[in-house]
């Protein structure tokens, strides 16, 4: 489903890089963690997938489609194949919970029927029924990205790609993100997922990737979080 | 689509009226703005009043031979009226210039017992050419040096043609008005752009306010459309009130104004706002909304290249 062939990022100083010769891949349905230190390449790799930086050098493929080759006027149209979930939630603060999913529809043209239908359901997977109408300075950090994360499967993506969703979360709010997260890909949806958190991991027990210096250091099937 | 379009109109009120501080601080820029060129249109005004009516007594004076027949002061008469440059001729006959010249001298004894012992009125008939611009007089002229050139010593039709005598006063006028007309194109072009620049800015910076918003809008797959719609409203609407709020301005100054314009340069402002209101009106607003626009969808355009 994503396949990275040997993609490098260099900075804009041509030297330092952010990701050196970087090769993997993700088949449908599989819930990848990618690990590793802070400036690893973490969060470059997750924008090569949305399109939001560019490699220096290599092909990144989301299907049979090169990401890169994508015209500027189609992007809109693949990022809503992929949906989005942020470290720091960015909700926007002057929309209700109800409204902030609800967004996700309307920018992708769905119509208003849809949208009734669509966002208490994605509101019901993410167990924020009793939230709907609450603005995002009244929710708690585990119930804002509880949002983010119905924002980001409102619209039934292909894939869900998560930049250290927990980071902001304490252990109760983070286990119940961990579970919504292995619920959606039970569901069938591609989860790709960056994190810090060794329990996590531990909790999750899938693939992991391990970062370093740009480089994939460790390829591990098994779920072990080794640094 | 039409759905698409109500969410773009209702995202760009909701835009407006949220970021409320912004938005006045947007409309009052682009008021100043259009008050400026407005002032500019305005003093453009009474200066080409005035300058019209300092052409208007400007004009090439053609004496005809007393001798010379109606039909070859006609023929003169029709082929400089038929110039393209010229605006209006004006003829006075033999007698009318008589008439005339004993009116202007009715109370010189001298000058009027010297006519009464001509056998005959030693007046010439006269036309008065006016050219359209003053800049087109040397052409007049020079049709009229041909024509005379042309004449029979023997029999002359054309007595004197007051071009040379006039000249340094039409050239002066003529360099006034070009270099009047320059300076308020000039003068114009350049407060075009500061206001041009001074709006683009303060939008650029009401914009800035909502780059976390376009940001998210395009990870959610926003069209740009989508997403530069609502700032593009919005940018019309600062345009459309600033332009209402600038001829609300200039209401009350012109009221008071217009009467000492009209007494110092001969055209009442006010009058001329009233009469051409919706002239006026479709020119600020007009800018105001091109102004508004134009930022808008640049300053936009920023966030939205990768």
């Amino acid at each position: 489903m994503i396949y990275f062939d040997n993609v490098s990022k260099l900075y804009s100083d041509g030297r330092s890089a952010a990701l050196q010769e970087v090769t993997f891949q993700v088949a449908p349905k599989e819930f990848v963690s990618i690990v590793g230190h802070s400036g690893a390449g973490k969060t470059t790799l997750l924008k090569m997938i949305i399109a939001e930086d560019r490699p220096s050098q290599g092909q990144v493929f989301f299907e049979s489609l090169d990401v890169h080759q994508i015209p500027r006027s189609r992007l809109p149209q693949y990022r809503r194949k992929i949906g989005t979930v942020f470290q720091d939630f960015k909700l926007l603060p002057h929309k209700t919970a109800y409204e902030n999913i609800a967004f996700a529809m309307e920018a992708n043209g769905r119509s208003d029927e849809e949208i009734a239908e669509n966002v208490p359901q994605a509101l019901a997977l993410v167990d924020l029924e009793d939230k709907a109408w609450n603005f995002p300075d009244e929710l708690s950090g585990g119930e804002k990205q509880r949002v983010g994360i119905a924002r980001a499967i409102v619209n039934q993506p292909d894939i869900i790609i998560a930049d250290e969703p927990t980071g902001n979360l304490d252990p109760i709010a983070t286990y119940e993100v961990v579970q919504i997260l292995r619920k959606i890909n039970d569901l069938g949806t591609t989860v790709i997922m960056t994190t810090h958190n060794k329990g996590v991991i531990d909790e999750i027990e899938r693939r992991v990737i391990t970062m370093d210096g740009g480089r994939i250091i460790r390829d591990d099937n098994s779920g072990r979080y080794v640094l | 689509m039409l759905t698409g379009f109500r969410r773009i109109v209702k995202a760009g009120f909701v835009g407006f009226w949220r970021n409320a501080y912004v938005s006045l601080a947007s409309v009052f820029v682009i008021t100043i703005a259009l008050f400026v060129i407005g002032s500019t249109m305005f003093i453009d005004q009474i200066l080409a009043t005035s300058l019209t009516k300092l052409q208007s007594k400007v004009d090439i004076n053609v004496y005809f031979m007393p001798n010379a027949s109606q039909e070859e002061i006609d023929a003169l008469r029709n082929a400089v009226a038929a110039l393209p440059d010229v605006a209006a001729v004006t003829f006075t006959s033999r007698e009318d210039a008589l008439a005339a010249y004993r009116e202007r001298n009715r109370n010189n004894e001298v000058s009027l017992q010297a006519l009464e012992e001509l056998s005959e009125n030693p007046l010439g008939a006269t036309i008065a050419i006016q050219a359209r611009e003053t800049s087109q007089y040397e052409n007049i002229a020079r049709f009229l040096d041909e024509r005379k050139a042309l004449e029979s010593p023997q029999t002359p039709v054309i007595d004197e043609i007051n071009y040379p005598r006039i000249r340094e006063s039409i050239e002066t006028l003529t360099a006034i008005i070009g270099a009047v007309e320059q300076a308020s194109i000039i003068t114009m072009v350049i407060l075009l752009i500061a206001a041009t620049l001074i709006t683009f800015n303060t939008i650029r910076l009401a914009i800035y306010t909502a780059r976390e918003e376009i940001a998210i809008m395009r990870l959610v797959g926003a069209s740009n459309m989508f997403i530069r719609g609502p700032f593009m409203l919005q940018g019309i609407m600062y345009g459309v009130l600033a332009g209402i709020l600038a001829l609300l301005l200039f209401y009350p100054i012109l009221v008071w104004l217009g009467p000492r314009t009209e007494l110092f340069f001969e055209i009442n402002l006010f009058t001329y706002f009233t009469t051409n209101f919706t002239y006026i009106f479709s020119v600020l607003v007009g800018i105001g909304v091109a102004l508004g626009f134009f930022s808008s969808t640049l300053a936009v355009a920023r966030y939205l290249r990768t």
